[in-house]
């Protein structure tokens, strides 16, 4: 062996090779699993996306779970019946008030007595009950003296020794003496209060004689006390044997209830000349009420009946302004009578007991049956939902207390309710609406998604409707006709659109165009006359000149012929405006619009929106087409030629036949895109969410929506998920406009490819 | 003519019109938003306008014409008849004084209807209450005037450039050096609550910290008393008495002087200057009076801090990504899926995007990290809020799909002779890519790269959720240690263009500024895109080359 044949063979299986051969081998592998596995990694991040916006909207759809924490004897035995049950935040503690006037609070647990008192009766006896305002637990006595008490139950919080420790008491107001009211025993009583005012109707026992007072509410700085000095008081003779008084938490809807299921309705906003609205049957005549109370806000109001049905019903203003009850929905899961009511201090759920021991849990505003279960043999005598919507206490004529707890974040949501017309509370018919927020407690979220959806569509048909034309025809132009040299700069100009941040456009759109668009309307109208007129007009006049002008510009570099005409017509069109205007609209068409042919007029609308976001998709469209168009095999060009066809007939006949599934790809890569674009619509929309497809009216789309509310909503709560349930609508809405343009667009390749 | 219209040769009209609107739409376009940004910084003439009033007099004011438009106003003689009049948007500036720096005026109302260039009138901006017009009548120090008419310019000049000096020393010590101390005086506060949380809060660390606290508070003491004796040097400068239109005099304190000059004396080469000038300080300043004034320069830097640190995270995912899927993964319908799904995502819109940013990483990540390493700053967020770091990956995701795609195009395009060549002479897969693969990629992985970053520059919408702020107090790099403040909030010129031309109070005022960051971006961005073509079409040379 020659030297070099030695250092060659060392150099190849030598022990030094073979280790950087070992090396090499183990890099290779750490590349190749690396590798898969960051690559695996990071397409799962990608479509972890989707997964997350499913996660968030999820719990929205999940029932309510309930889990029995225990039961207890009923403190202070079921000889006296339960009037109300207030309960604290934590749901630890309860106070219970029985028809004898004792107040008893205890441990829901260890049963544990915290207060035992006896309200100061004075001899009488307690003949009336009612609720004040169930989340800050106040409520009225009436008295067989006619007195008046009005009480609260309170809760101190202390933590001695680090834990958590809550005291019940009970509280007199107004003074534990109570007003005098009647002569007699009260036997009805309803009271409301505002932060001023309080309004107090009592029914004494031995006639249908009403008494209304009201109240205003004068406060002490020196000993932060609030006195109750009368306004105006009232008498009322109805001929009606109520076994309900339901007073509105507006002061002015006083309805009687009669077990039979009759009522009456009156407004008493001024209570010296009550008027009766409306006498109503609210079920059937061999149906009976069970029991009748307001939801919170004391609006609507439920009644529930021996055949196990709750109803629903609230005041709606007809168009003569002029209230009547209606039955809004009803609620029903067994036939058993049911015998309790519990309603939710802060939002628009309750839940019903019924003789058989069933118990269930509903939402109003979604009508949804969040869950329920059997909970004891006896029948439920009466449930008391806890402050934080997170339990629930059930009193059964067996004298159990069971409490339950119960998990039930996202009730106000439906399928029904996002989608369907919903009847809200004070609205006079149901409609879509959405509206996510406002400034007091017991609002009625509205969380419809159709309007916003529509807006959303309607935002992108419109400019699809500027976009599509001229995006197809100058797709076809551009690589059908147009030479390589004119091409190579104007498909670059067209597609920087794309790249144009859409932040501008909506600030032009909104500061710019739509002020200019409101001046000079009937200019933007003449457009889509002048135009064209003006297009065929130039293209006859070209078509006559001597043949050596033509010639001078082939069919390839129209487009650049055209770019002065077009900025002519366009001056035209819009320096016609003010002529236009004279002679046609009285001088000002936008006032014209409103005045005469009564349509809505907005600054920033529809119209606005279909020009900027029009221009924004027109890249997307006319690249896609143009790729299309250009790519139609050339020799079908060349036959259809061959056999003596113009241009444009071999372009309808040859090649937009066998490109139209590229074309149509495009046109949906379009929509997918103007149905996403958020910066647009935030600006020059007006974002106010309506249903209407007036051009002259704006929209809010779900994307600027989204834009809008995002950032201050509370994490985890139903407006939250609903705008994640948004989000999730927009994903698949685009995501199946993509799938489907590029589905089809592969298919055409495939048929080209055997071409 | 029939067969004109037979053949169809209006319809080719109609397409060769399409292209030609489309292209006259965009150079359109681009041209306003040029020609306003730019007329942004051109210095206006200013004009003395005689207002004929209704009791008789004359009121005089003074202003640069700004806007023009026709009114419809009701016909004071017979009020059923609306009459067309037009009228000029006069920016008089001095909103200290008349409450607006806006009026239209009704041309009618001038007298002879003919307005003059005020001769000798200064326009001096401030840092606060926007422009003031006037005439420069005398510098005055502590309450004398010691220089007058010419002089007090020249003086004046000389005293802003001082007071300028000045400012710049009050704000090193005020933005630098206090808010190091300020800086370590919060690290002082999270050291004592990570010891009490780890119970291991005794007598000697409290006494170390306090006194460290204590030297830090003595510096403190020292700083702000160099602070007022250079805001009485400030102050020393004196003032300058301006008279304005109506012949009213106002004083102004030269230390609330950005600068002033005299439009109508500028000859051209001044006035070239001047615009630079002015384009120069919308670049580098700090915006005023809530962003409608002054410059970008936080907006700039917030911008590139965002774009580049996306950049970090996008290129390394994008291209693991598209290698994987080109050179590891096996083809099928599973891959094809996973291609396809990719693709679409490109067309998921950005505010998608952005609620995911908030949602997962924000809320879900950011709470964790802030649960873990973060709990002695609680209940103060410190990840778990929306940041820069979050904006960042956000822009990440949302760019993702672009630099696969367009890697993965270039992957696909080399040559298989060459990765077979490679593997002849015994090189390992991994070399081949390495060695052979990426480097001839790499122009297609830029054209993706720079795609990305031009997307990422313009898009807004996912932005307002997961970290951009109107107004941040602080640049999101400095020279405080880490550097790079991933967990603050910034500004962007995008969300810039938003906030000042839709939610600030005053957008007459501020309109003219908007459209010169508008300019910016543009330009800015479509500097990018140019960029990613010619790179992609030397790429398309190169191949051909190869394949020869």
């Amino acid at each position: 062996m020659s030297q070099t044949q030695h250092a060659l063979h060392d150099a190849l299986n030598g022990t030094a090779a073979k280790k950087r051969l070992k090396r090499r081998r183990l890099s290779d592998h750490t590349a190749k699993y690396s590798i898969s596995v960051g690559g695996v990694s990071i397409i799962f991040a990608v479509f972890l996306i989707m997964f997350f916006l499913l996660y968030v909207v999820l719990p929205l759809f999940i029932p309510a779970t309930m889990e029995k924490r225990g039961a207890i004897p009923v403190p202070g035995g079921i000889e006296t019946t339960t009037l109300h049950y207030a309960v604290d935040d934590y749901k630890e503690v309860a106070v219970r008030l029985t028809d004898s006037g004792r107040v008893i609070g205890f441990n829901t647990d260890s049963q544990q007595v915290l207060l035992d008192q006896t309200i100061p009766l004075n001899g009488a006896t307690i003949t009336s009950f009612t609720l004040i305002n169930e989340a800050r637990n106040q409520f009225a006595y009436g008295l067989s003296d006619g007195r008046v008490l009005i009480g609260s139950i309170g809760f101190s919080i202390s933590y001695p020794n680090n834990v958590r420790t809550v005291t019940p008491s009970i509280d007199w107001p107004y003074g534990d003496q109570g007003k005098p009211l009647i002569q007699g025993s009260i036997d009805r009583l309803a009271v409301r209060d505002s932060a001023s005012r309080m309004m107090i109707v009592v029914q004494s026992d031995e006639d249908d004689l009403l008494t209304i007072r009201t109240f205003n509410k004068s406060s002490s700085f020196l000993t932060e006390t609030v006195e109750l000095e009368l306004d105006s008081q009232a008498q009322m003779q109805t001929a009606f044997d109520a076994e309900w008084l339901l007073l509105g938490g507006r002061m002015r809807d006083l309805v009687l209830v009669s077990d039979k299921g009759q009522a009456e309705y009156y407004n008493i906003a001024n209570i010296h000349a009550p008027e009766l609205l409306q006498k109503v049957r609210l079920v059937p005549a061999a149906e009976a009420i069970t029991d009748a109370t307001f939801l919170t806000g004391n609006y609507s109001m439920m009644f529930a009946t021996d055949k196990g049905r709750v109803l629903q019903w609230f005041p709606v203003r007809d168009e003569n302004n002029d209230f009547a009850l209606h039955e809004i929905r009803q609620f029903q899961r067994h036939t058993q009578p049911i015998h309790a009511i519990g309603v939710e201090d802060a939002r628009k759920g309750f839940a019903v007991g019924d003789a058989n021991g069933q118990f269930d849990l509903f939402y109003s505003t979604s009508q949804r049956h969040l869950g329920g279960e059997r909970v004891s043999e006896a029948a439920i005598k009466m449930i008391r939902m806890t402050p934080r919507e997170d339990g629930a206490l059930i009193e059964t004529a067996s004298g159990e207390l069971i409490s339950y707890d119960i998990d039930n974040p996202h009730p106000e949501v439906s399928l029904s309710s996002l989608w369907s017309k919903v009847w809200y509370e004070g609205y006079s018919e149901p409609t879509y609406t959405w509206q996510s927020s406002s400034g007091t407690d017991d609002f009625e979220s509205k969380f419809s998604l159709t309007p916003l959806t529509f807006g959303t569509i309607k935002a992108a048909l419109y400019s699809m409707l500027f976009a599509v034309p001229i995006a197809i025809f100058a797709a076809i132009y551009t690589a059908f006709f147009m030479d390589k040299q004119t091409r190579q700069w104007i498909k670059p100009s067209v597609e920087l659109i794309e790249a144009l941040p859409t932040v501008i456009l909506g600030f032009l759109a909104g500061l710019w165009l739509a002020p200019y668009m409101e001046a000079n309307l009937p200019g933007f109208f003449a457009i889509i006359l002048v135009v064209p007129l003006g297009i065929i007009g130039f293209g006859l006049l070209w078509s006559k000149l001597p043949e050596r002008v033509r010639i001078s510009v082939p069919v390839g570099r129209r487009a650049v012929l055209m770019i002065p005409v077009i900025i002519f017509l366009g001056w035209l069109s819009l320096s016609l405006s003010t002529p236009i205007e004279q002679a046609f609209f009285e001088g000002d068409m936008r006032h014209w619009l409103t005045d005469s042919a009564g349509i809505d007029f907005d600054q920033r609308n529809a119209m606005v929106i279909g020009f900027a976001m029009g221009f924004a998709l027109i890249p997307t469209i006319f690249s896609v087409a143009e790729d299309a168009i250009y790519s139609v095999p050339a020799y079908l060009v060349n036959g259809s030629y061959a056999l003596g066809a113009s241009g444009w007939q071999t372009l309808t006949g040859v090649v937009l036949p066998t490109a139209s599934p590229g074309i149509f790809s495009a046109i949906m890569l379009g929509f997918g895109r103007g149905v996403g674009e958020t910066m647009i619509v935030l600006m020059a929309s007006g974002n106010t969410p309506i249903m209407d497809v007036n051009l002259f009216e704006g929209m809010r789309t779900l994307s600027a929506n989204l834009a809008v509310e995002m950032g201050e909503t509370e994490v985890d709560s139903s407006h939250y998920r609903v705008l994640f349930l948004a989000g999730l609508v927009l994903f698949i809405f685009t995501f199946f406009f993509n799938t489907l343009a590029e589905v089809v667009r592969q298919k055409m390749r495939r048929k080209y490819g055997s071409l | 003519m029939k067969t004109w219209f037979k053949k169809g040769e209006h319809w080719v009209w109609f397409s060769a019109s399409a292209v030609s609107i489309a292209v006259v739409l965009v150079f359109g376009l681009l041209l306003l938003i040029a020609a306003r940004g730019l007329n942004h910084f051109w210095p206006h003439p200013v004009y003395d306008f005689q207002l004929a009033q209704a009791n008789g007099q004359v009121e005089q004011i003074t202003g640069e014409i700004h806007n023009r438009r026709i009114k419809e106003v009701f016909d004071p003689a017979n009020p059923s008849v609306e009459i067309k009049e037009p009228q000029l948007l006069i920016k008089t500036g001095n909103r200290d004084v008349y409450g607006l720096d806006f009026r239209w005026v009704s041309e009618k109302d001038i007298v002879d209807q003919a307005w003059t260039k005020s001769q000798g009138i200064s326009i001096i901006e401030r840092y606060e209450w926007g422009n003031m017009y006037g005439y420069i009548q005398a510098l005055r120090q502590s309450g004398h005037p010691t220089l007058l008419g010419e002089a007090a310019q020249v003086g004046l000049a000389q005293a802003v450039a001082k007071s300028h000096r000045i400012r710049a020393e009050i704000r090193h010590i005020e933005k630098g050096v206090i808010g190091g101390i300020n800086h370590e005086l919060q690290q002082l506060r999270f050291e004592e609550r990570k010891l009490q949380l780890a119970q291991q809060w005794d007598s000697a660390n409290a006494e170390r910290i306090e006194q460290r606290r204590l030297a830090l508070q003595g510096q403190y003491g020292d700083l702000q008393a160099s602070l007022d004796a250079l805001y009485a040097k400030l102050k020393a400068e004196g003032e300058v008495v301006v008279r304005i239109a109506g012949d009213r005099e106002v004083v102004i304190p030269v230390s609330h002087m950005v600068h002033f000059w005299q439009p109508n004396e500028m000859h051209l080469g001044q006035k070239v200057v001047f615009f630079f000038g002015s384009i120069k300080n919308f670049l580098l300043d700090d915006p005023r009076e809530a962003n409608t004034e002054g410059g970008v320069f936080p907006a700039i830097v917030g911008t590139l801090t965002m774009v580049i640190l996306m950049t970090l995270f996008v290129l390394p995912m994008g291209v693991i990504a598209a290698i994987y899927m080109r050179e590891y993964a096996k083809e099928g319908a599973l891959l094809r899926l996973i291609r396809i799904s990719i693709n679409n995502l490109a067309g998921v819109p950005s505010i998608v995007f952005g609620i995911f940013g908030l949602g997962f990483f924000v809320y879900v990540l950011g709470h964790s990290i802030d649960q873990l390493f973060y709990d002695y700053a609680l209940p103060n967020p410190t990840f778990g809020t929306p940041g820069l770091l979050w904006a960042a990956l956000t822009m990440a995701l949302l760019t993702l799909p672009v630099v696969i795609v367009s890697t993965e195009e270039g992957l696909s395009r080399i040559p298989r002779a060459l990765r077979e060549g490679g593997l002849a002479l015994g090189a390992t897969k991994a070399e081949v890519i390495i060695r052979i693969v990426l480097p001839m990629a790499t122009p297609a992985i830029m054209t993706g790269l720079i795609l990305a970053i031009a997307r990422a520059a313009g898009e807004v919408a996912p932005l307002m959720l997961v970290g951009v702020v109107k107004l941040a107090s602080e640049l999101p790099v400095n020279l405080t240690a880490p550097f790079v403040h991933l967990d603050q909030k910034f500004m962007h010129l995008g969300f810039h263009i938003y906030d000042v031309g839709f939610q600030s109070p005053n957008v007459e005022a501020a309109q003219p500024l908007v459209y010169a960051t508008s300019l910016l971006l543009v330009l800015v961005i479509v500097a990018l895109n140019l960029g990613a073509i010619a790179i992609r079409n030397r790429l398309r040379e190169k191949y051909k080359a190869l394949d020869n």
